[in-house]
């Protein structure tokens, strides 16, 4: 096997590194997601119940746009432990499959997987789930730009896109 | 203020998760158009900075369910069956705005597409298509 540097999912520290990277997301601040476990590539992440992030005030359920923004954010953190070394990613697609709500009053945990990393697009897939990811909540599928600022300066796509 | 536009803003107000992002409705005929003004709270990448993606998913999936509910004058809204979201630029830290198209509304699944921009309409950040599960009061209606 040639000798290429170590993933960057390797190593006895890249659950703290990972960690750092989604408590600097303000949005994943805000939703409170944490990371819980990673193992064997797979990313495990989970956000605590709070009615506040509910879709509707009745049943308490968590809006889908909380499980979307859980599901985005482990993949993208699945896409980066399988690099090489540590880069921006930016997602191309997300599909989403909804199997059932969420249970109300209950955290909600996903895990992702990513299966395939090229010189420029990762495929990622994760499920979503209280208990058991037999029992899931919905299966995303998702592609993601590796190095999505080509090494140029990180924001320099957003160039001549000014208002 | 019409009669519709007070039952949507009542109903939206109520969601607790659009009152977490900041979202605002304006109802113009029945076209609905959903503002997210820009918050800190929104970034997922404070370097550029750029929305979190799934802010912007999560906007367009109000404005899809949203959308579906005054069109097909049902009183509930819609379960998502599933969504695909293409992400076509950066979500500058701006306002952001949604709209959202019923393509087809059969007897139990509804088909309905949705974008989001910022400063130009013409240059949408993203896109979303979906399939609802028709609301029951819907579904019993046209069978």
């Amino acid at each position: 096997m040639a000798a290429g540097p170590p993933l960057y999912g390797a190593g006895d520290d890249v659950f703290e590194r990972v960690r750092t990277m989604m408590q600097w997301t303000p949005q994943g601040r805000a939703l409170g997601l944490e990371l819980v476990r990673i193992d064997n590539g797979k990313v495990l992440g989970r956000i605590p119940y709070r009615a506040q992030l509910a879709g509707d005030p009745e049943s308490g359920i968590f809006a889908g746009g909380v499980i979307t923004t859980l599901l985005d954010q482990v993949c993208g953190m699945a896409a980066v432990v399988a690099m090489r070394e540590p880069a921006v990613v930016a997602t191309i697609d997300l599909r989403i499959d909804y199997m059932r709500p969420a249970a109300a009053g209950r955290d909600v945990f996903a895990e992702a997987h990513c299966y395939k990393i090229g010189k420029n697009v990762a495929f990622v897939r994760a499920i979503a789930f209280e208990d058991a990811p037999e029992n899931a909540i919905a299966h995303a599928a998702s592609a993601f730009m590796v190095n999505s600022n080509s090494g140029r300066r990180i924001g320099a796509n957003l160039r001549g896109n000014k208002p | 203020m019409s009669e519709t536009h007070a039952r949507l803003a009542a109903a939206l107000a109520r969601i607790p998760y659009a009152g977490f992002l900041g979202v605002s409705a304006e109802l113009k005929g029945d076209e609905l158009t959903l503002s997210l003004p820009y918050g800190e709270h929104l970034v997922g990448n404070p370097l550029l900075p750029a929305l979190h993606g799934g802010v912007v998913g999560a906007l367009m999936e109000l404005t899809a369910l949203t959308q579906l509910a005054i069109t097909s004058k049902s009183e509930h809204f819609s379960k998502t069956i599933d969504i695909g979201i293409d992400f076509l630029r950066s979500g500058r830290p701006v306002e952001t705005y949604a709209r959202a198209r019923v393509i087809k509304i059969g007897r139990r699944i509804a088909n309905v597409q949705a974008e989001a921009w910022q400063h130009r309409r013409s240059e949408p950040i993203a896109v979303l298509h979906g399939h609802f599960l028709v609301a029951d009061d819907v579904a019993n209606e046209s069978s």
